[in-house]
C-alpha cells in the first residue's frame, strides 16, 4: 500500500464545530497523526448537534462530528485544570503544528499563546481561525459561518427579485475556509523544514471567503456596482435557470433540472430538442438571438418549464448533455448518495463506528495519483485515545500520567 | 536545497507554477502566487477565455478590462503560449522541467491529446506536481459533461438546500462551483508538495469540483445516512434536523440581519439570552422566551412552537433598529448576529481597515488605484505579508522576460514565434 503524504507530520488540534476540524480532517486523511484534544466536562457543540446513529443522541452518535474527525485520536483534556497548561506545553514540544478556532484571547488566557507555545518549541506552526481575525475593534465578535455568511457578501445575493435575501444552505464560509487553511499551514510546514522558522498564522473566516467573490468586490470599487437579487438569472446567458420535472419513482415531487445556454449552438440544439417534442414556441423570433431572449425571458423561462415538466429529470440530462447543453438535475441530499459520478469517486467512505455503526464520511475531493487519501478510523469516541496518545504518541512516562489522571485534569 | 534567505518574500517564494488554467482554475495558482510562489499565467495567443468573463472596468468588454481576469491573476507574470503548435508545445516542455507546480483545467483527455498529459510531463520532470481542476473528475460517467456554474451547484448538491420552498432551487449569483474546486486544488497541491519535498516523488493531483461542493453541505448528507431525513430549503429559515428549524434571515428598519436562535454551546444560548435581556431593556421583552430553557436546546435544533414564540417577539424588535445599530449592540452583549452586507458595506468595514486588509494596486494603464481583497491569512513571522503585490498580466506582458531572459529566445525567435502565431 503507498505511503500518505502527511506521513510523520505532528498536529496538535484544539479544533471545534466545522471550519477547524473539516481543516484538520484533510491532513488526518493524508496521514499526519492528529491529536484532536476536547473536554469531557464541556463536549464540543457538534457532538450534541444531530444526526444521530438512529436518530438516537448521544455525545458518541452524532454524525456531525464523526464526519469531520474520521482518522484522528481523541483526548480529553479539562483546560480548566491547573495541570492543563502544563500538560498542552509538553504536547506542544512534540507538535509540528497546533490548530485552534477559539475566539482570539482563549488560548492567552490559558497562558497558551505564540508567546509561550514558541518558547518550548520555536519551530512550531501555529494556526489560528476566527470569525473577524486577530486585532482589531471587532475581534471578539462571536459567531458561525451560518450567519457569517451575511456579512461575507453572499446573502445579499441569493433571492428572488420580488421577495428578501435568503442564507447560502449551511455554514457556508465555514467550508470556503479550509482549503486556503491547509494551503496556508503546509506552506508554513515547508518553510519549517527548511529552515527551522516557525510561525502564527491568523485566519479570519471574513477576510478568507471574500476571495471566492473578488470579482464582485472590485465591481464596487471601480464601477460603484451594487448588486441586486436576481433568482437563477445570468447577465451573459439565456435561458439559465432550474426548471420542474416530473415526479421519480419515490413519488417525490420536488424535482428539477438547471439548463445553462450561454452560445447560439447551445441555443439551437436546445431549441431542436424541444421543437422534436412538439414545443414549436421556442422557434419565435422573440427567442432567436441572446439579446432578443432576454427580453423575453419570464416568457422562455415558461415554455421551457412546461416542457420539462413531463420529463424525467436524468432522461433529460443526458439527452441535453448528449447534444451539448449544459444541464444538470439537482441532487438532494439522498440524490447524492446514488448520483453515477459521486459513485464513480467514492465520494462516501463508509467507517465502522463502535457506536454509531457504519457511517458516511465524505471522501476529499482530490485524487492525488501516488499517495490518495485514506480514511480507516471513525471519529473518536470521547477521550477514548488519552492514554494511548499522551503515553504512546508523546512519551508521556507512565507516572506522569497517572498524576494526572488521578488529579482529574483528563476529564 | 532551500535557505532561509528563498523564503524571505513569502512561505512560498522559492517555487515556480505555471498556471495553464482558464476561467475555471484561475484561482488555485493566486491562492499560491498570494502565498508568495512565482506563478506564470501561461494563455493562448490573444488572451485567455477567462479575459471575456464579466465585469469589466467601467463596464467596457475587452481583454485588459476583465475584472474577473484581475481578481484571479494579480500576482501571477503572464506570457502567451500556443500548446497546441509544435513550437508552443516545445517551449512549455522546457519551462515544466524546470516547475514546481503545473495547474490546468482544460477537459479531461486534453491535455493529453496535445502530448502534455501527466504521463508525458513526469516523463520530462519527475518532481512535477500536476493539478488538472474539472467538474467532475477526470473519469467517470459525467466526466465529459458541460457545467456551468448553476449546473454544478446543482449536482452538488447545493442549490437544493437553498432558496425558498414555494420556488426553484437557487445558486448564489457570485459563481462559486469552480471556486470551490479551485481552492480544494491549492490545498491537494500543497498536500503533494509535502511529499516531494521529502521523497522527491511528484503526481498528479485530479479535483472534481462537484465533491468540493457536496462537501460544503454541513451535516445535510449525514442526515440521509443516519437518518434518512431529507432536508429541504426554507428560505429565511434552516432545517437543521427532521421538524427543528431555526430562523437564519430577518428584516429590520434600513435591510436585513442574520442572528441564529438557538440552544446549546458556543455561545448560542448565552447569545439568545442576551438578545432577551437587550429586548427587555427596551420595553420589548418577553416573558415566555426567558422561560424557555435555551441551555437544554440542542445546537441549531428549536421547535416550531419556539420558533413561533420567537419570531412574533423578535422580528417586531429589529424593525426599530438599522443593521449596524443591530450589529453594534451585538458587539457589545456578545449575540450571534451579522449584517446582510452589501460590497460596498464590505469595502467599508472597520474591522478589514482596522486590520489593514485592502491592497491598493497601480494600474498604470488606467491611472488607477484599484482595491483588492488582501491577506487570506496572516504570517505573523513574515516580513513580507500576504496579499496583492502586482496588478494582473496584461496579454504576453512577460514573454520577453521569461521566453527571453530565461529560457534565451533572442528578438528574432521571439517575432519568428510570434508570427507563426505560437505566441
Amino acid at each position: 500500500m503507498a505511503g500518505l503524504p502527511l506521513e510523520g507530520l505532528k498536529v496538535l488540534d484544539f479544533c471545534w464545530v466545522a471550519v477547524g476540524p473539516m481543516t484538520t480532517k484533510y491532513l488526518s486523511e493524508y496521514g499526519a497523526t492528529v491529536l484532536r484534544v476536547e473536554s469531557g466536562k464541556r463536549p464540543e457543540t457538534l457532538r450534541r448537534a444531530g444526526p444521530f446513529a438512529g436518530g438516537e443522541s448521544g455525545i458518541n452518535r452524532s454524525g456531525y462530528f464523526a464526519n469531520y474527525n474520521a482518522n484522528k485520536y481523541g483526548l480529553s483534556i479539562d483546560m480548566g485544570h491547573p495541570s492543563a497548561p502544563e500538560l498542552i506545553l509538553r504536547i506542544a514540544e512534540w507538535a509540528d503544528v497546533i490548530t485552534e478556532n477559539f475566539t482570539p484571547g482563549t488560548l492567552e488566557r490559558w497562558g497558551l499563546g505564540y508567546d509561550e507555545l514558541s518558547r518550548v518549541n520555536p519551530r512550531v506552526v501555529l494556526f489560528s481561525a476566527s470569525m473577524l481575525g486577530r486585532g482589531g475593534p471587532m475581534q471578539t465578535q462571536p459567531g458561525f459561518g451560518a450567519v457569517l455568511s451575511s456579512l461575507a457578501g453572499y446573502t445579499n445575493i441569493i433571492g428572488w427579485p420580488d421577495r428578501g435575501p435568503v442564507n447560502p444552505y449551511g455554514a457556508y464560509t465555514d467550508f470556503v475556509c479550509p482549503k486556503f487553511a491547509v494551503a496556508a499551514i503546509l506552506a508554513a510546514v515547508d518553510r519549517q523544514r527548511a529552515t527551522g522558522l516557525g510561525t502564527h498564522l491568523d485566519m479570519s473566516q471574513l477576510e478568507t471567503s471574500l476571495h471566492f467573490g473578488g470579482s464582485m468586490l472590485l465591481d464596487a470599487g471601480v464601477n460603484g456596482r451594487e448588486p441586486e437579487l436576481v433568482g437563477n438569472r445570468h447577465p451573459a446567458a439565456s435561458p439559465h435557470g432550474a426548471y420542474p420535472c416530473a415526479s421519480d419513482a419515490n413519488g417525490e415531487t420536488d424535482r428539477w433540472i438547471t439548463i445553462a445556454v450561454f452560445n447560439d449552438e447551445q441555443w439551437a440544439a436546445l431549441r431542436d430538442e424541444m421543437v422534436a417534442d412538439g414545443v414549436t414556441d421556442v422557434q419565435s423570433g422573440e427567442f432567436r438571438t441572446f439579446r432578443v431572449r432576454k427580453a423575453h425571458e419570464d416568457k422562455l423561462d415558461g415554455i421551457i418549464a412546461g416542457w420539462t415538466a413531463n420529463h424525467d429529470r436524468h432522461a433529460l440530462m443526458h439527452r441535453l448533455q448528449s447534444v451539448g447543453v449544459p444541464a444538470g438535475v439537482v441532487n438532494d441530499t439522498r440524490d447524492l448518495f446514488d448520483d453515477e459520478q459521486l459513485k464513480h469517486r467514492e465520494h462516501f467512505t463508509w467507517l465502522d463506528h463502535p457506536e454509531m455503526g457504519p457511517y458516511a464520511t465524505d471522501y476529499t475531493e482530490s485524487h492525488l495519483s501516488a499517495t490518495p487519501g485514506r480514511l480507516d478510523r471513525p471519529a473518536p469516541l470521547l477521550g477514548q485515545d488519552t492514554e494511548y496518545a499522551l503515553r504512546e504518541i508523546v512519551g508521556l512516562s507512565e507516572a506522569d500520567y497517572r498524576e494526572l489522571e488521578e488529579a482529574g485534569a483528563l476529564e | 536545497m532551500t535557505s532561509n534567505d528563498d523564503y524571505g518574500p513569502g512561505l512560498l517564494a522559492p517555487y515556480r507554477v505555471l498556471d495553464l488554467s482558464d476561467g475555471r482554475g484561475l484561482l488555485c495558482g493566486k491562492m499560491l502566487a498570494d502565498l508568495g510562489a512565482d506563478v506564470v499565467q501561461v494563455e493562448p495567443p490573444g488572451g485567455s477565455p477567462a479575459r471575456r468573463v464579466g465585469p469589466f472596468y467601467k463596464d467596457e468588454p475587452g481583454a485588459e478590462r476583465s475584472l474577473f481576469w484581475w481578481a484571479c491573476c494579480a500576482n501571477k507574470r503572464g506570457i502567451t503560449l500556443d500548446i497546441a503548435t509544435d513550437d508552443g508545445s516545445t517551449l512549455l516542455r522546457r519551462l515544466v522541467a524546470n516547475a514546481d507546480f503545473l495547474i490546468e483545467s482544460a477537459d479531461p483527455g486534453r491535455m493529453a491529446a496535445l502530448g502534455l498529459g501527466y504521463d508525458d510531463l513526469q516523463a520530462i520532470n519527475p518532481r512535477l506536481v500536476m493539478v488538472s481542476i474539472t467538474a467532475f473528475g477526470q473519469d467517470g460517467p459525467y466526466a465529459d459533461y458541460q457545467a456551468s456554474d448553476i449546473v454544478g451547484m446543482a449536482l452538488g448538491g447545493f442549490m437544493h438546500l437553498t432558496g425558498d420552498g414555494d420556488r426553484p432551487p437557487l445558486r448564489v449569483s457570485m459563481p462559486q462551483f469552480y471556486q470551490h474546486g479551485s481552492a480544494a486544488g491549492a490545498a491537494a497541491a500543497m498536500i503533494a508538495h509535502t511529499h516531494r519535498q521529502l521523497t522527491g516523488e511528484g503526481q498528479h493531483v485530479d479535483v472534481s469540483c462537484q465533491q468540493a461542493v457536496a462537501r460544503t453541505l454541513a451535516h445535510a448528507p449525514q442526515y440521509w445516512d443516519l437518518e434518512q431525513t431529507i432536508l429541504r430549503r426554507m428560505g429565511a429559515y434552516r432545517e437543521s434536523a427532521g421538524g427543528t428549524f431555526t430562523r437564519i434571515n430577518w428584516p429590520c428598519k434600513d435591510g436585513y440581519v442574520n442572528f441564529q436562535p438557538g440552544g446549546g454551546t458556543a455561545g448560542a444560548a448565552r447569545s439568545v439570552r442576551s438578545m432577551l435581556a437587550w429586548m427587555t431593556e427596551e420595553g420589548m421583552g418577553s416573558p415566555e422566551l426567558d422561560a424557555v430553557n435555551w441551555e437544554e436546546l440542542g445546537y441549531g435544533t428549536a421547535r416550531a412552537e419556539i420558533m413561533e414564540m420567537t419570531v412574533a417577539a423578535v422580528a417586531p424588535f429589529f424593525m426599530t433598529h438599522t443593521r449596524n445599530e443591530l450589529a453594534d449592540g451585538a458587539l457589545e452583549r456578545r449575540i450571534l448576529l451579522f449584517p446582510v452586507a452589501t460590497p460596498s458595506d464590505i469595502l467599508a468595514h472597520r474591522q478589514l481597515a482596522a486590520r489593514d486588509y485592502y491592497d491598493h494596486i497601480e494600474h498604470e494603464d488606467f491611472g488607477e488605484t484599484v482595491t483588492y481583497p488582501g491577506h487570506f491569512v496572516k504570517d505573523m513571522q513574515d516580513a513580507a505579508r500576504v496579499g496583492v503585490r502586482r496588478r494582473a498580466p496584461h496579454v504576453g506582458e512577460h514573454n520577453r522576460e521569461i521566453l527571453g531572459g530565461e529560457l534565451g529566445l533572442n528578438d528574432r525567435d521571439l517575432s519568428r514565434l510570434t508570427e507563426l502565431g505560437a505566441i
